[in-house]
This record gives structure tokens, sequence and C-alpha cells, in this order.
């Protein structure tokens, strides 16, 4: 609380980020955790919450008539435009945010004071929803040809993999730990997917210390070892996820890539994605693109373009792709590194396990992949995602890479998976929000020291809770799409990749499609369901009747009324908006004054968009996609709660001078 | 003429057919007088491919030796390439096929030879007749009328037999204004917004010329679509600039002297062979099979297609916002108003008006502001995007309006009764169909050809219930508010189902398709049983309570 230089200031305007003429005046309120606008108004006092671990950049700006604008970036790329009467409480809020956005402890971050009201065996529970162990018994091993090793169990080899490695049976603990000392920062080859049909596996690593020319016995048979793993191929490849000039550069350093030369059997292969560093800069490029205020077309897609964002995807998902082939069409193992082998690597290893095993399509199996790919091995969360005050050049969005990804997959098999896109941005918003422990720090060993699971709350259980909400309407685990390995269209293709504006955009609810497939296909199934049981009951009844048509049958009342419910989502499912600015043209005309009781400005959802899909979510900094827009009122007028395009602002067109 | 004498080759085996996404086959090809006809002979799996020549927009030919390939391009933008083995086959088939997808004569067209294998249980000729038009219209206002003036399309060669006028503007009046307005095409009603009683007219540009001549009846037929004391917009899809140099050959715009209750809008539009070219590199971009990501958003960029919707769904929009939220009647119109002024009525009505986001609504639209309103489809749709006639009037401009309908229906999924394979249809019907309602340029060249007696029209077809069910939208529910789309380039994409149509794989999505529609046919059929039961229970009920009375 010491950093709160201001802790309330009143009469702050919350700008619009597509029609200035839509500001709202409300109070701001800093807290420990969250920055807050209230809104003034009596009616609707709608509030906007933002965790100060998404503030991604404060911006302050020259002070005009009107007051100081403060602009605040979020990393769930909400951008939030306030203007301050004062300039003094606007530096005040500045100094104080700067602070409060730049924790310099773990214990200062949200999830240790985050308090979900479950008693401890709830949490304990929680945190066993996930369990990797199981997940490698579910992938077949161990085996006669793969098992765990506890060489790394006091993280005596490498501090940043788990102490439960699973690794060839050939390979004795004197050559993990010889190769281990060939390899970057001591991440020697372990097993990430075991393809129990074929033996063929994907294993994991970072790049070889050779050098020009060094050469390491224990990691040639490291490498020997996962090709003997697999029977069935008589070589592996060796798949290198950076572009080849940057591999050469680390020859230089001492460090690079293998020499097929040295090892027996192993084909080389670079697939070239790029360092941590473009990435940075590329989503810097798109999100610029993203905050244009009127862009033309011209201006949107050629600088998508030059972000070259989507070019970016599109190179993680060939990598994927390729070894989700080599694993399955082909039967040949596989071993993976980038640089450290913590990025790049993940981002490759997790899009192939995905292709290959539909187990990682489900809710279940993609929380278990998430844990497995990424947490486990040692990704680097707190220094990509700045969760503590840290170097900026070790930003990178890499996770929201895979996560995009995913999406990217989706648009194309659209009934493979068990999950929706909302379960995809609320993955991607918790691992800023540092409201559950589960991506803290940087490796597994840190997590242990800092008695995570103690501590914080995990958010499988928070998701897994709220399931209902992220399911896909259009999976069915019998559908040929949930089947076997996925196979992307390879060429030609690019037009597959797409701008995800749900979530780049995804504070922008104007710019989305207005009625939600997935919630009205929820709705549906939701009512099928309670057909289906009222469909049984009544037969049962029917059954009982034409057995004694002569007793007695009063049962009649209760079944009446449940028919009532059904058609909640008919003829509710009906949403207007108001108009864009869609001309200055007609600045100067005397525009209508405000009617009252206008139908079409009232905003309709379905029935079932009203239980707020996240509450925790909703709570925070999500406000504006949990409860705003699932906010409804009925054309009556009557009823509900009011939201704010059907507030006072909508019945007036707004026409403003761009 | 006899089809034969331009049939050198009727008929070649061993043809092998490729197209993307399927496994070459072998086959026979046979030429008739309208169709290609491609049959695999193969026992396991017999198909049959049937092409109208009239959908064929290009044809190329090379040879390897002496097994000659063909490949076609066709209007619906499908690619396809038949290897024949034999030269002099080869070249008699392509320059058949050439020869028969160019007949200049309409009355050559298919249309004029198809006979319908199913039963007409509704004559699509007089589905939609604008006197039903106006009699919906009269139970809600008296301030209209039909008027008959041009029933010998005398007075506006481009305009339908009957159009509805303000009641106060007599036939007399019309003749006049008529003279004013380029093509004879002179204000009429498009649209009634029944909530406020604001209209929507359509017109050409007024003839004013460099010397401002003005029109009184031309002013009175306009402003008596106003309320007293209220303003109207002139919607004008020309630039100020274009819409001032107009003024040179005869054209122009209306002058705020002469009509004071009139604010003016320019909301440019792009014409004729700029969206020509404009599809043309789409297409091309498209059909790019490289794999570098940059350079397709850059074509897709280069290509300007989706800046051409953006403009048009954002005209539309002004319209529709004037009317139903300035309260203000509005004018639009363009140069010859046949082509951007009805893109911006209709995608206007489709946000205004539910009944036009229904299947029967829709059709009604598209006749009413397409077919009777005088667009030169046949001019418009000579040519697709393979051709490399470059003829000036050729234009995707009714291709554009259902695009934009189709990223309207994108962001407004549960409120159209009809899905994307029906916008998809008239795009295929327009460039090349068995029916004559796409054939002519306006009603009168359609009366001309006897059209309604000769040829079987598009709706005939697709009203029957056996086609109805393809195209309906199983997540629709009548949503009886105005729908305003958002036009941010974010908001807009590629329309896949028509571009992409033929190279991408589409399994995937058809399931999806599957799936959507049967998780609404089960709760729909579950609703139905428990509703019977219900029933049978309570009849039983009240049976069994009888007998215990």
């Amino acid at each position: 609380m010491e950093h709160i230089r201001m802790p309330k200031v009143e009469n702050v305007r919350l700008l619009d980020r597509l029609s200035s003429r839509r500001a709202v005046v409300g109070t701001l309120y800093l807290t420990a955790t969250h920055v807050i606008f209230v809104e003034n108004g009596s009616e609707t006092r709608k509030e906007t919450w933002v965790l100060h671990s998404q503030i991604s950049s404060i911006e302050k700006q020259a002070t005009t008539a009107t007051g100081c604008p403060l602009l605040i970036r979020c990393k769930n790329f909400q951008v939030i435009h306030l203007v301050i009467p004062q300039e003094r409480d606007c530096h005040d809020v500045y100094i104080s945010l700067i602070r409060l956005a730049r924790p310099v402890k773990y214990e200062e971050l949200y999830c240790f004071s985050f308090n979900p009201k479950l008693d401890k065996e709830e949490r304990e529970q929680g945190w066993k929803l996930v369990d990797l162990n199981e997940e490698y018994n579910r992938m077949g091993v161990p085996n006669s040809c793969w098992q765990i090793s506890d060489v790394n169990r006091d993280y005596g080899v490498c501090d940043s993999y788990p102490t439960e490695v699973y690794v060839p049976k050939s390979a004795t603990a004197h050559i993990i730990v010889g190769s281990s000392k060939f390899r970057s920062r001591r991440r020697f080859p372990a097993l990430s997917y075991y393809c129990k049909g074929n033996n063929a596996s994907i294993c994991r690593s970072s790049q070889p210390l050779s050098g020009f020319s060094a050469r390491c016995l224990e990691d040639e048979q490291m490498l020997q070892a996962i090709r003997k793993a697999n029977p069935g191929s008589d070589f592996i490849y060796v798949v290198d996820t950076r572009p080849k000039l940057n591999a050469m550069a680390n020859r230089a350093a001492g460090k690079g890539y293998e020499n097929e030369d040295n090892y027996s059997n192993i084909k080389f292969q670079f697939i070239g994605i790029e360092n941590i560093h473009v990435m940075r800069n590329s989503l810097q490029k798109m999100l610029e693109v993203c905050e244009l205020k009127s862009p033309s077309m011209s201006d949107f897609l050629w600088g998508l373009e030059n972000s070259g964002w989507l070019k970016h995807i599109k190179a993680i998902m060939d990598a994927g792709i390729f070894i989700a082939k080599a694993v399955a069409e082909e039967g040949v193992s596989v071993l993976v590194h980038c640089s450290d082998g913590w990025d790049r690597t993940a981002q490759v290893c997790s899009v192939a396990s995905l292709l290959l095993d539909p187990y990682y399509r489900t809710m279940k199996g993609f929380m278990v992949l998430i844990e497995k790919d990424w947490v486990s091995f040692g990704h680097k969360f707190n220094h990509r995602y700045g969760n503590l005050d840290g170097d900026p050049k070790e930003i990178s969005p890499v996770i929201d890479q895979f996560i995009e990804c995913v999406w990217q997959l989706m648009e194309q098999f659209p009934c493979a998976f068990e999950f929706n896109e909302r379960f995809l941005i609320h993955i991607q918003h918790h691992i800023y929000s540092c409201q559950f422990g589960n991506f803290l720090c940087n490796s597994q060993k840190e997590r242990r020291e800092l008695k995570i699971k103690e501590r914080t709350y995990s958010l499988w259980a928070h998701l897994w809770k709220n399931r209902a909400d992220y399911l896909n309407p259009l999976y069915r685990s019998d559908h040929s799409q949930t089947q076997g390995t996925l196979h992307p269209q390879i060429a030609p293709c690019n037009f597959l990749y797409k701008f995800w504006s749900g979530m780049y955009n995804r504070f922008e609810k104007g710019l989305h499609p207005r009625q939600s497939v997935t919630d009205y296909l929820m709705a549906v199934k939701e009512e099928t369901q309670q057909l289906e049981e009222e469909l049984e009951v009544l037969q049962e009844r029917l059954a009982n009747l034409q057995k004694s048509q002569s007793g007695n049958n009063k049962v009649k009342s209760k079944q009446q009324d449940r028919s009532k419910q059904f058609g909640l989502y008919t003829s509710n499912n009906s949403l207007a908006n108001t108009p864009q600015e869609y001309s200055n043209d007609l600045k100067s005309f005397p525009s209508r004054s405000p009617s009252q009781g206008d139908e079409d400005s009232a905003l309709i959802l379905t029935q079932d968009n009203l239980k707020s899909s996240d509450p925790d979510l909703s709570a925070n900094s999500d406000q504006e996609s949990g409860v705003e827009d699932l906010s409804c009122r009925s054309p009556s007028g009557g009823g509900c709660l009011p939201s704010e395009d059907s507030g006072k602002d909508s019945d007036e067109a707004v026409f403003l001078a761009g | 003429m006899e089809f034969a004498e331009l049939i050198k080759t009727p008929r070649a085996d061993n043809v092998v057919l490729h197209r993307p996404f399927h496994l070459a086959v072998e086959g026979t090809l046979c030429l008739t007088g309208h169709h290609l006809i491609f049959s695999s002979r193969r026992q396991d799996n017999a198909e049959e491919l049937w092409l109208l020549h009239s959908n064929i927009d290009s044809i190329e030919k090379r040879f390897v030796g002496s097994l000659g390939t063909i490949v076609i391009k066709c209007k619906d933008l499908r690619i396809i390439q038949l290897d024949i083995p034999g030269m002099e086959e080869c070249l008699n088939i392509a320059s058949s096929i050439e020869a028969l997808s160019t007949l200049d004569s309409v009355t050559l067209m298919y249309p004029f030879f198809y006979r319908p294998m199913f039963e007409v249980l509704e004559d699509g000729w007089s589905s939609f007749l604008l006197e039903q038009e106006f009699e919906l219209l009269s139970s809600v206002t008296n301030e209209w009328r039909l008027s008959c003036v041009n029933k010998e399309f005398s007075v506006c060669p481009s305009y339908p037999p009957v159009v509805i006028v303000p009641k106060s503007i007599d036939d007399e009046a019309l003749r006049k204004v008529a003279l004013f307005r380029y093509g004879g095409r002179f204000p009429v009603l498009s649209y009634y917004h029944k909530k406020n009683g604001m209209a929507m007219m359509r017109s050409s540009q007024p003839l004013t010329g460099t010397n401002g001549r003005r029109c009184k009846e031309d002013e009175k037929l306009i402003n008596a679509t106003l309320r007293s004391g209220r303003r109207g917009f002139v919607i004008d899809t020309r630039p100020l600039t274009v819409a001032q140099q107009a003024r040179a050959k005869g054209g122009g715009f209306e002058q705020e002297v002469h009509y004071p209750q009139w604010r003016r809008i320019h909301k440019y539009i792009e014409r004729f062979h700029i969206l020509q070219e404009s599809f043309i590199k789409l297409v091309e971009a498209c059909n790019d099979q490289s794999h570098n990501m940059d350079r397709w958003l850059s074509k897709l960029e280069a290509s300007n297609w989706l800046t051409h919707i953006k403009e048009l769904l954002t005209a539309a929009c002004l319209a529709a916002q004037c009317i139903d939220r300035e309260g203000a009647s509005v004018l639009v119109h363009g140069s010859e108003g046949t082509d951007s002024t009805l893109q911006v009525t209709s995608l206007a009505q489709i946000i205004l008006d539910p009944r036009c986001r229904t299947i029967r609504g829709f059709e009604a639209l598209v006749v009413r502001e397409w077919l009777q309103a005088g667009h030169p489809f046949q001019q418009r749709c000579a040519q697709s995007a393979y051709s490399n006639s470059k003829q000036k009037w050729e234009a995707p401009v009714f291709l554009l309006f259902l695009e934009c309908v189709w990223q309207i229906q994108r962001q407004f999924p549960c409120s159209f009764e009809f899905n994307e394979h029906l916008l998809i249809a008239l795009f295929e019907h327009a460039y090349a169909s068995q029916f004559g309602t796409f054939l002519g340029n306006n009603e009168s060249e359609r009366a001309k050809l006897k059209l309604p007696q000769k040829t079987m029209s598009l709706w005939s077809w697709v009203n029957r219930p056996e086609e109805l069910s393809r195209f309906q939208n199983p997540l629709y529910e009548a949503n009886s508010l105005v729908i305003w789309p958002s036009v941010a380039p974010q908001s807009l994409q590629l329309w896949e189902g028509v571009f992409l149509r033929w190279n991408r794989p589409s399994r995937f999505l058809q399931e999806a398709e599957e799936e959507r529609i049967n998780i609404i046919k089960y709760n729909k059929e579950l609703q139905a049983k428990v509703n019977a039961l219900r029933r049978q229970l309570a009849e039983m009920e009240t049976d069994g309570e009888v007998q215990e009375e």
C-alpha cells in the first residue's frame, strides 16, 4: 500500500477507443492489486477492473485543456485511455502505477492474496487435477524402452528441468550426465511425447555445445539410445527450430548444432522460427495496427503483413506439422531443440503433440499439455511474461503464439477440440494475471522453493469447475475429427492463417460478431438435455398409466411448468447494436434528439450468456468481456441489467468528425 | 444454327480429369450443345461432371507430345484440367468449347433449351410482383401510388412497367422528371421504413449540365417524401469532383439552391473496370501456390477487394443510419443508377428490414432492387475473373453485393433465414445458369425475349421444399431489429466460400455445418416427441378422470 500515492481520483474520463464522444466520467481507485474505474451515473455504475500484473505499459501524455491523458496498455490487449483533470493527480497515479505494475518480489503478486474461499483440502485437490505421472502412464511409459530417471532428483543435473524425467532405458546416468554437460544449460534430451502406436517419440533438449568441432561421446550415445528406443526405425530426426543462420552464429560461441557425421543415423533439419526478440517486435507491430483508430483496409492488411506475425505463426505450425508427420506417418522419433530448448522447443513439441494425440484436444488434455511441455520443462514464465520487474528484453509472447496456433487449428478443424475460443482466451489472461500460482517463476525448482501449492490456488481447478462455459458444442468424442492425427493442409495454405481479432481486439466488442454461434448451440444443447430427461420421465409415466389405467395419476402439475423453460433461448438471440461512425459528413446536420424507448437500441442476448463464464475474470480485469456485454435489457424495456449499449448513449446516433 | 456444326469431336475416351483435392480420374468426355460432360467408367466409383459451356470463363491448351492438356477456368472460379490423348481430338475439343462458351446470341443460351425434370409448384416468374409489394405498403401508408407510366418501357427503358412513386406526383410530372434524369431513371421508391415513415428513393444523376438546369417536378417529387420542416439526404455514390465533372457531359448533382431541404453526401463507391481488375487480382492471389505468407497478405491488400467491401458497407450503413437514426428520407444515386446505387439501396434494406433477411424476402429484394431495377446482368456478368476480354462493362457489382450480405451474415449469424449457400448459388446463376432469371439487362429486354414464357425461373427451382432446405440457416431466429454491422477491417474477412471454395479442404468445415444442423434437428425432434407425449398423457389422464367420475 505504501506505493499508492493517490488512492482515489474523481471526475476521471474513460475514453472509448473507437469514438471519443462516448467517454464516460467516473472515479478512479488504486488498490493494492487493482486499478478500478467506477462510472458515475446512478443506474449503471459500471466498473472496470484491471489487475496491476496485467499492465504492460503506462504512458502519460501531454496535458490538454480537458486534462491529462493517461494510457494504460495491458498484457491481455486491453487499452485503457483515461483523462485525469489535474496534472498533479495524473502524475501521482502514474508514479504509483509504475511501481505497482512492477513488483519486485513474488510475494507481491496477486495469487498470494487471492482467496477464492476454498478450504485447504479443496486447494490440494485442485493442484492434483493435472498429474504428469498419470499422463506419462497414459502415453504408455515407463515400458520396456523408456524409464523414469531420478538423475535430476535434487535438480542436481539441470535446475530448469523437472525432477522426474523420462529417458531411454539404455541411457545410463553416466550418459545422461555426460550429455547434459554438452548441452546449453545442461538441458539434456528427455522425452516429451511417446506414441504408443508405433513407439516413435518426441524428445527435447537444448543445443549441443559443439562449436566448430567439439564432440561428446555420451551425447552421441544419448541420441543413439533414443533411436534404439524405437526399434521400428533406423534413424531419428534432429530438428533445430532456429533459422540456420542463427544456429551457425551460435557455433562461434561454442554452441551450435549436431554434425550429422558425428552422430550415427540422424537426419538433421532446420526449421526456421525466429527468436524471442523478433517475436516481441512482431507482436508490438501487430498491436500498433490493432490500435489504429480508424484504419483503412490497406493500413490494416499492410500493417499486418509488415508485422510478420502470421508468418511466424505459420513457421511454428509448419515445424509442428513436420514433427507430427515424422512420428505418425514415418514412425521416426524426433529430437527437437532450439538454443536453450525452452521457448521454440516448447511451442513446437506442444503443437506436434496436439496434432498427434486427440487427448490433448480435450479440455483436461490441454491443461496436461501446458503443464507437461511448458510448466514442467522450465519455460521461463516469469521472464517471458514480465511478472516481476526484470529485463524487458526477456519478455516475449512465446506461449501466446502457441495459444494462437491452437486457435488457427480450431478454425480449420471446428469439431476437433473439446474446448472453445473462450478457454484459450482465459488461459492467456491468467498466464499474465498471476492470480493463480501455476505459471509463477521460471522453473519447477523455484516453484517448489516458494511452496506455490501450499500458498496459492491452481488455475486448472478453477477452469475445470467452470468447464461448461468452455465447451465446444460441435465436439463429439466419436466424431472423425476427434480421432487420430490432424492433418492440416500444407500447400497452398497461406490464406488459412487469419488474424485473431477475438484475442488481439478482445476488448473492442464492437468489432466482433454480434451473435455467438457457440453460445447459441450450447443453449440448444442444454435444452436438449432437459428434453431428454423429461422424455424419460414422460415415457415412464406413460408406461405406468398404461399399466394401471385405473390407478391414481396425480403427478401432472410439475411437468407442465417445465415447458415454459423451453424456448428461453428462442427469439432471444437477436441482438441489435448502435451504428458506428460511418461518415463524418453528418456532423453539422442537426441530430435527432434522443428518443425514448427506441426498440432496436436494446441489447438482447441468449439467456445462457447471462451466466458469466468466469466469475473471477469478470470480477477482475475482464469486466468488459464478462458482465458488461452479457447484461441485457428486454425490448419491452423491463427487467434485467442495463448495459452500456442500451444506455443513454446509444439512442442518439453518434456522428463525429473522425 | 446447329450446335453440331460447332462440335467437331463429340466424344473422347481415356481422358484424365484433374481437380484440386481430388484424385485424378480417367473417363470419357462428351460435348453437347450446352454441356461438357465427363464420366468416369470406374465401376466402384462412377461419377459424372456436368459443366455448362456458359460457365467456362477461359480455356488454355498445351501439348506434351501427342498428349494434349486443356485447362478450363470457370466463372464460378473453379479450375479443372483435362488430359486428352490425341492432338487432333484435343484441338477439336478445345475449339468447340471455345465456340460453345462464347455464343453471342442470347436465344442460343441454355435456358431456352432447358427442360426441368421437376414439377413446377410455383412459377417463379410471377412470385415477386411489384403489385404485391405495393399492397403491403398500402397497409401502412397511403402516401404512395403505383404508376404505370412506363408500361411500354417508353419513359425509362431500364425501369420495370410499374413503379412506386409519391401519390401527389402524377404521370405527367414523372415524364418530365424522366427527361431530367440520366436514362430516364426518375426517383422511385426503393424502401419505406415503417418504423418512422421515412423513405429511401433511388434514381440516376440529374441532368443539370454546366448551366445548372433545374426541373421543378423533380424537386417536387423528391420533396414529397419529406415531412414538413424536415430535411433529407442525397447520397451520391461519386466523389464530389466526379459529380462536378459530370456536369460537362450533361450530368450533374442536386444543387443546394434548388434543393434547400436536402443535404448531399458524397460517398464514393468504385465502379466498372476498377472492380473487375480488383476481382481478377483477388482470384489470382487466392490461386497462388506459393508458401510465402507475406506474399499472400500483400496480394490480398493489393487487390483492394476488401477495401471495396468496406466502402460499400459503409455507404449502405450510412444510408440506413440517415433513415433510422436521423429520421430522414434518403435519395441514392450515382451516375446511371444501375450499379452502386442498387448496391447501397439493397444493402441498406438488409440492415433495416428484417423481412429482407428471410429467404422469401431476400429473393424479393434481389428481384426488386436488381432485376426489376435494371441492373444490366448480361453485361456485367458476361465474364468472370479469368477472362482476358477486359470489356469495360464487365464488373462484379452483384458479387460485391452478395459478399456484403455475407459479411453482415457473419456478424449476425442467427439473424438470417438463409445461409451462405443461397448467396453462392445466386453468384453462380448470375454468371451461368439453366434458368432465364438473370438473362437480359432489364425488364424490357426480358419481355422482348419472352423469358417468362420460354425459360424457367430460378425461383421456381429454389423455392421447392427440397432445394430450400439446403439454403436454410439452422440457427435462424427472427430478429425484428435493425442490425448495424461493423465495418472495421478486423471485422471483415475474405469470403472463403466463394474465393477459396475450390482450393481449400472443405471437408472439416462441412462436417461442422452438419454437426450444427444435427444439434438443432435433434433438439426439434425431441421437442416434438415431448409435446406429443405430453398431449397423449394429458388425454389419458382426463380420460382416466372421466372414468373415475
